[in-house]
């Protein structure tokens, strides 16, 4: 039998402790774990490694988990909507990895395809490719890039079966797929929890053989970075 | 002299029909705002959406819809789209026509500096230094100078590289310079703009196309 389903946020990260790495899928704050996020500042744990694409904004997503200095090092392509990541990082509190955003997205889809490394031409000449091998291919040069290792991916998607199957829905997937493939233990946060055979298999995103735990997320806010509108 | 939508305007002369296209943020942005008519181009968002629309109405935003500058947008008829890994993929395999980015410094010999200023300011690369680094063609869309009066335009960037010898083209709101083996071509100068001014305010290296001409931008 299997038994993914759990009863919460708080119950489906009962086993991360400090010190752990742990991806979070979402773009800006566009599909984020929200419910994961906030059981994670509840309970206070510490000196964490977060693999995710930004660091949410001073009051939301990953930046409340910077508010209480929770995070040790992040390791992220771009941070620039975070007053308080930035004062974290110029005064050396917050030890941080800047990659390329293309590099961080396949390096996620390596782990979960199970390839150790890849080869991409984003960063070489740059800071990013100190230290790093470096191999020609038809005349380019091409960094080495490792497959991430991560104790848990906690992701969040539209909708998704007992067995772990998922949907995601409009740009709120970016991340959250490769990412659920990616972690020792992927844990997945769903709007919709429903039962095997209601949600059409071709239209799966991430097959349920990837996601260790899923559980009915609640109250999400959804909060957007920039409204824009078109005036009638 | 051009303002921001001066220089997106000019830049939106450079579009054809079929384009797939990656607009920065900031200036790049606005080029979408003056697609030519008559031409179809499909912008990507390297956060998973080929096709953007325009900014929904109030009532249709949509938290779940948005664009790599974090705005509310919309899809259009014939939009998809996918996870990060294939965006980056598309990228990366070179199937994006064209990329216009912004830039703090551009060297001239196509190097690019955009991401870092060490000790001031971090906001990171994003999906930059990939799409300089795959993309076929690369406008960079900027200010001349900055703000404390100084070329962006130089013999070597000073500040941290985001792509080595990549850019092929620079729009400023002095004018437009090719990036050749002599340097910064200027081959159009914007309207009521002296070339003594724009080799004044050019440090790189400069040479003047002898069929310059005044750019048009209506």
């Amino acid at each position: 039998m299997l038994k993914k389903v759990v009863k919460n946020a708080e119950e489906a990260i009962i086993d991360i402790t400090d010190g752990a790495t742990i991806m979070l899928g979402g773009f800006g704050l566009c599909g984020i774990p929200e419910n994961s996020i906030t059981a994670l500042v509840n309970k206070g744990i510490k000196n964490l490694t977060c693999i995710s694409n930004n660091a949410g904004v001073d009051d939301f997503g990953i930046g409340l988990m910077l508010k209480t200095r929770q995070v040790k090092k992040m390791i992220a392509s771009y941070v620039g909507e975070n007053a308080e990541f930035e004062r974290q990082l110029l005064s050396g509190e917050l030890e941080v990895e800047l990659i390329p955003q293309g590099t961080l997205a396949t390096r996620c889809m390596a782990a979960g395809y199970g390839i150790p490394a890849i080869y991409t031409p984003a960063g070489v000449g740059t800071e990013v490719a100190e230290g790093k091998e470096t191999r020609e291919f038809d005349g380019k040069t091409y960094l080495m890039e490792h497959a991430f290792k991560s104790d848990f991916a906690i992701v969040k998607a539209w909708k998704g079966d007992t067995h772990g199957n998922l949907i995601f829905r409009a740009t709120s997937r970016n991340f959250n797929p490769l990412m659920a493939m990616a972690g020792k233990i992927t844990i997945v946060e769903v709007e919709e929890l429903v039962q095997p055979g209601e949600l059409d298999p071709d239209m799966i995103h991430t097959p349920g053989i990837y996601v260790n735990r899923i559980f009915k997320g609640v109250n999400y806010e959804k909060r957007i970075e920039q409204v824009t509108v078109t005036k009638r | 002299m051009l303002d921001k939508f001066g220089i997106a305007k000019r830049i939106a002369k450079e579009l054809q029909d079929g384009y797939y296209v990656n607009l920065g943020i900031g200036i790049p942005t606005l080029v979408a705002n003056y697609v030519p008519h008559g031409i179809e181009v499909i912008l990507q968002s390297e956060n998973g959406l080929l096709g953007i629309g325009p900014f929904p109405f109030e009532e249709d935003v949509d938290a779940d819809l948005i664009n790599a500058g974090k705005q509310t947008v919309t899809t259009t008829k014939g939009s998809s789209f996918f996870d990060s890994a294939m965006s980056f993929g598309m990228i990366r395999s070179g199937r994006v026509d064209l990329t216009v980015l912004g830039a703090m410094e551009v060297a001239d010999n196509g190097d690019i500096a955009n991401w870092k200023i060490p000790g001031k300011m971090v906001k990171g690369m994003g999906g930059a230094m990939d799409l300089v680094a795959s993309a076929k063609n690369i406008i960079v869309a900027m200010q001349h100078v900055n703000k404390a009066g100084e070329s962006k335009l130089l013999n070597k960037c000073s500040l941290p590289i985001t792509g080595l010898g990549c850019v092929k083209k620079v729009v400023t709101e002095l004018g437009v310079f090719d990036i050749t083996a002599e340097g910064f071509k200027c081959i159009e100068y914007a309207p009521g703009v002296g070339l003594d001014y724009i080799k004044e305010k050019t440090l790189g290296r400069l040479v003047i196309a002898d069929d310059v001409r005044e750019m048009s931008i209506d």
